[in-house]
Order: structure tokens, then C-alpha cells, then sequence
């Protein structure tokens, strides 16, 4: 129990002393977070939206592919994308290897399968009353489309808090990509691994303890914004709260 | 949008560049050995002050190591398997080989020493295991340390244990197979280096002591291995810059004047 209460002092300790190689690690997570959170959602949101709302031939097809890449292993992930950059492969030529955006496009293929799947499974949950009671009033395609958006908007939220969740916790993509390179691509994760690994057990609990806090403070942000964004609906707004905690 | 992500990413590369990259930094593709140690984080301002050179790395088991070697992501080498060293040189993936500093392993088990192989040479400490069938951590994930184990049991003329139920095979870093000895009561072969920060993190209280140490075949010979010119987009410069640096006077006195908790682990080698 000693590794909990010293684990906490020590987290404590090394927020208050501003330490660089604490921070340059939640630096590094934030950054390689961002951008592959930034990516799936840019790209996740619309096509699972397409993939949910639409009904096209090979659909269930897609459907499917997307559903089992979210078992894909971030090891088998972190390998491919590891063949892709290094020096001698198809991709070499662009120096990603053992960089923070390469660590980014190897989450983004974590985070990619969560938003798709997620968003399309919320839009095709939505309920098929409201299709019938918006073109009863006369709306268009377009405005059919808008409104779907509107009420599917906390299940694509839940979709990006879970896509985060899993991104800025990941270690096997982040170590075989980024390769835990101090100041660079050393990762809360791969630190703490690195700690386990040299028995400093407190120490790496002290990081599971920020990269905790990293996580609530994204989460309140976001809890924040949308509650801002949506006064008034207070039944739907506890809806998107509880998925973002 | 796929310019969009393009341009990000490069944005985010720039940055990191600008923010990070104050000296010339060389990428060394490494042992957890020589990282876990804190070797390399002593000798990174030395280095800085001498050759302008940040030294960065990647520390991984000697075969992975060897791997990004063969792939050119890295700028250079510094590992302790010196067969498959040879081996690496012999396929034409590196240029040369120099041997530069050494520290050594050492077979380590229980106090209570269920084999009886306190003080014999390694080859008859080995025998004596397998033949009472005492529970045997192995690193088992291709590693300096784990080539070493396995030349050990070769040499000493017996089979090389892989699904005996008392062989572990730990599949991880050196000082989580040794907390696992630790835990099950095993023997196990370590370099000195990281049994000493091992027992100095525990105060001696693991359980673990050392039983076989000093025989000759237990040398741990560390190389740095430079890169061939194929590899065209790695620092040559640097790369030999820094092997200059670890074989001169002052990088070797270096090594010897690094110690934990008041002992020194590696003795620098380098010919004159």
C-alpha cells in the first residue's frame, strides 16, 4: 500500500516543482492526443454519419469491416505502422519514425473504427419517428439531414470522449511508434512503463495519477462547453455529461 | 481534408523540431542495459559539452535494437551480443564494430540456494540447477542478456531448457525478471549493472543474492556498431563523432567514473 500514499506525494511533488521530463511527457500526450483525436474526428464523424444515415449497396460490408477493426491490437497497429515508417519502408521517405505526428497516425487508426462505428450505430438509433415527423412537415433532404445531426449530437460526443479515452491511455502503439524517446516522444504511458520496468513503482503511479487528472480536466472542459452550449435541454445535457465522465 | 491533415502533421513536426531540436541530436539505438543504469543520462552532458552532440535513444532488447539498425532508424548502435553483432556486420547491415567498455553478468538465486551453487563456476552452477529442477527466470526476449543465458547452457553441454516447468521464460526487461526470481524463489542470469540499482532500490531485502560471479565467460562486451552509407538519411557525421567521443580519453574516463550507490558498473575497454 506504501507504492499508493507515496505515489500520490510524489505526483503532487512533481506538479509543484514544474518537473521537464513530467511535463515534456504530458506534453507529448497532449500533443500526439490532440492530433489523433483532431483526425478521427475530422474524418470518423462524417463517415459514420454517411455509413448510419445513408443506405447503399455493401453497407452491412462496411458496417462490419468497422466493427472488427475496434478489435484490431494496438500491438499488431503499432506494427504495421512501424513497417510503413521505418526508413526501409513503403512510407520511409516522410521521417516519420519515432515522432510525435507518427505516433499521432498510428492512434488515429485506434481512434478511426470508435468514432465510425459509434457516430453510425447513434444515427441509426435515432429515433424513425423523427424522419416521419420532420418530412410530415414539409422539411427537405437537407434539413431531414440537419435535424438527425442535432439528435445524435451527444452520442457523437460520447463517441469522441471514448475515442480520447483510448487514445491518450495507449501504450503499444506509442512505444513501438514513438519509441519512448525522452524530451521527444516519451509519453505518460510509455513513462510509466519505463518506471515499472526499473521498479520505481511509485513513480509510475505518481504518472497514472496526472495522466488521470490530464484526462478529468479534458473531460470537465468538455462537460463545461457543452453544458454552455445547451442551457436550456437540461434531460439531454445530463445524458451527454454522464457519457463524457 | 487529407492536405488539411497533411499540413497539421507538418506543422506539428515543425514545431517539435523547432522546440526540441536546440543541439544536433544523434538517435542511439540501444540496450535497456546501458538506459535502466542511468549511464547514458550521466554521460548526456558530457557529451554535449564535448561534441555539441544531444544524445537521445532507443532502448530496447539488442535484438529489436539490431533491428532498427537494419532498418537505418537509428544513427548508430551500442549493444552486448557480440555473436550477433558479428552476424549483423557479416550481412553488410553495419560498417564496423568497436568494442568499447564491459561489465559483467552474474548468476544470482535464493538465499537458501536450492541447487548448492554458491561459489562454482557457471557451466557446474548450471548442471546443478537442472539437475534438482530449480526454478530457472529466464530474460527470454532475444536480448543481450538472454544470448549470453542461452551460450551459458550450450557451453555447459546441456540441452537448452525451453518447456521444462521450472524454466521461465519472462519474455520482459531485466529488472522485472528479477523482481519475478525475486517472487518465485528462481535463479537467474543478470549483468551487474542493473543487480546493483536491483538491490539498492530493495535493500538487499529481495531475497536474491549472488552465487556464481568472476568466471571469465561472464564478460559483457558492449560495441558500438557504426551504419553503412545505404543508410542514407542517418547522421554519418554524428554517428562517428560520437563513436570518437566514447572511444577518447575523456569518454572513457567517463564510464569508469560512473558509479551506483557507490559501485561501478561498466570498465571502459576501448584499444589503444
Amino acid at each position: 500500500m506504501d507504492y499508493f500514499s507515496e505515489g500520490l506525494s510524489r505526483a503532487v511533488a512533481l506538479l509543484l516543482a514544474l518537473d521537464p521530463e513530467t511535463f515534456s511527457a504530458v506534453w507529448a500526450t497532449g500533443m500526439v492526443t490532440a492530433l489523433a483525436l483532431f483526425v478521427s474526428l475530422l474524418l470518423g464523424l462524417p463517415l459514420g454519419f454517411g455509413l448510419g444515415h445513408f443506405r447503399f449497396p455493401g453497407r452491412r460490408f462496411v458496417r462490419l469491416f468497422v466493427d472488427w477493426m475496434l478489435s484490431l491490437p494496438t500491438v499488431v497497429i503499432g506494427l504495421i505502422v512501424y513497417a510503413f515508417l521505418t526508413s526501409r519502408g513503403p512510407l520511409g521517405e516522410w521521417g516519420l519514425l519515432f515522432t510525435i505526428p507518427g505516433m499521432a497516425l498510428g492512434l488515429t487508426l485506434l481512434g478511426l473504427p470508435i468514432v465510425i462505428s459509434m457516430t453510425a450505430t447513434a444515427v441509426e438509433s435515432t429515433d424513425s419517428r423523427l424522419t416521419d415527423m420532420v418530412l410530415s412537415l414539409g422539411a427537405d433532404r437537407w434539413q431531414l439531414l440537419l435535424a438527425t445531426l442535432i439528435e445524435a449530437r451527444f452520442a457523437m460526443a460520447l463517441a469522441a470522449a471514448t475515442a480520447f479515452g483510448r487514445i491518450v491511455s495507449e501504450i503499444g502503439i506509442a512505444m513501438m511508434v514513438g519509441g519512448n524517446i525522452k524530451y521527444q516522444t516519451r509519453t505518460i504511458t510509455t513513462a510509466i512503463a519505463l518506471e515499472t520496468g526499473k521498479g520505481e513503482f511509485a513513480t509510475g503511479i505518481a504518472l497514472g495519477i496526472i495522466l488521470m487528472v490530464v484526462a478529468l480536466v479534458v473531460n470537465l472542459l468538455v462537460g463545461l462547453l457543452r453544458g454552455r452550449s445547451n442551457g436550456g435541454q437540461g434531460g439531454s445535457g445530463g445524458l451527454g455529461a454522464g457519457g463524457g465522465a | 481534408m487529407r492536405k488539411l491533415t497533411l499540413m497539421l502533421t507538418l506543422l506539428a513536426a515543425l514545431s517539435c523540431a523547432g522546440t526540441v531540436f536546440a543541439a544536433e541530436t544523434i538517435l542511439v539505438g540501444t540496450t535497456t542495459s546501458t538506459a535502466d543504469t542511468g549511464l547514458l543520462d550521466a554521460l548526456v552532458p558530457k557529451i554535449l559539452k564535448a561534441t555539441g552532440l544531444e544524445m537521445r535513444w532507443i532502448a530496447v532488447g539488442t535484438g529489436k535494437a539490431l533491428e532498427h539498425g537494419k532498418n537505418c532508424d537509428v544513427d548508430i548502435l551500442m549493444v552486448h551480443a557480440p555473436g550477433a553483432e558479428k552476424k549483423f556486420i557479416d550481412e553488410g547491415f553495419g560498417v564496423s564494430r568497436t568494442e568499447f567498455m564491459f561489465n559483467d553478468f552474474v548468476l544470482v538465486g535464493p538465499v537458501k540456494d536450492p541447487a548448492k551453487i554458491k561459489g562454482k563456476p557457471v557451466a557446474d552452477a548450471l548442471k546443478a540447477i537442472a539437475s534438482v529442477k530449480a526454478p530457472f527466470a529466464s530474460r527470454g526476449d532475444d536480448s543481450g542478456t538472454h544470448k549470453m543465458e542461452q551460450g551459458l547452457w550450450k557451453t555447459s553441454g546441456l540441452p537448452l531448457p525451453d518447456k521444462e516447468s521450472w524454466y521461465i521464460g519472462v519474455g520482459q526487461g531485466m529488472l522485472v525478471t528479477l523482481r519475478l526470481a525475486a517472487e518465485r524463489g528462481a535463479y537467474t542470469l543478470t549483468d551487474r549493472g542493473t543487480w546493483i540499482s536491483f538491490e539498492a532500490k530493495d535493500h538487499g531485502r529481495s531475497g536474491l543474492v549472488i552465487l556464481s560471479e568472476g568466471d571469465k565467460v561472464l564478460r559483457n562486451q558492449y560495441s558500438i556498431i557504426l551504419l553503412p552509407p545505404t543508410c542514407a538519411k542517418i547522421k554519418h557525421e554524428a554517428a562517428k563523432k560520437l563513436q570518437a567521443w566514447f572511444l577518447s580519453k575523456d569518454g572513457q574516463q567517463a564510464i569508469a567514473d560512473f558509479k551506483l550507490e557507490g559501485k561501478s558498473l561498466f570498465t571502459p575497454n576501448a584499444a589503444k
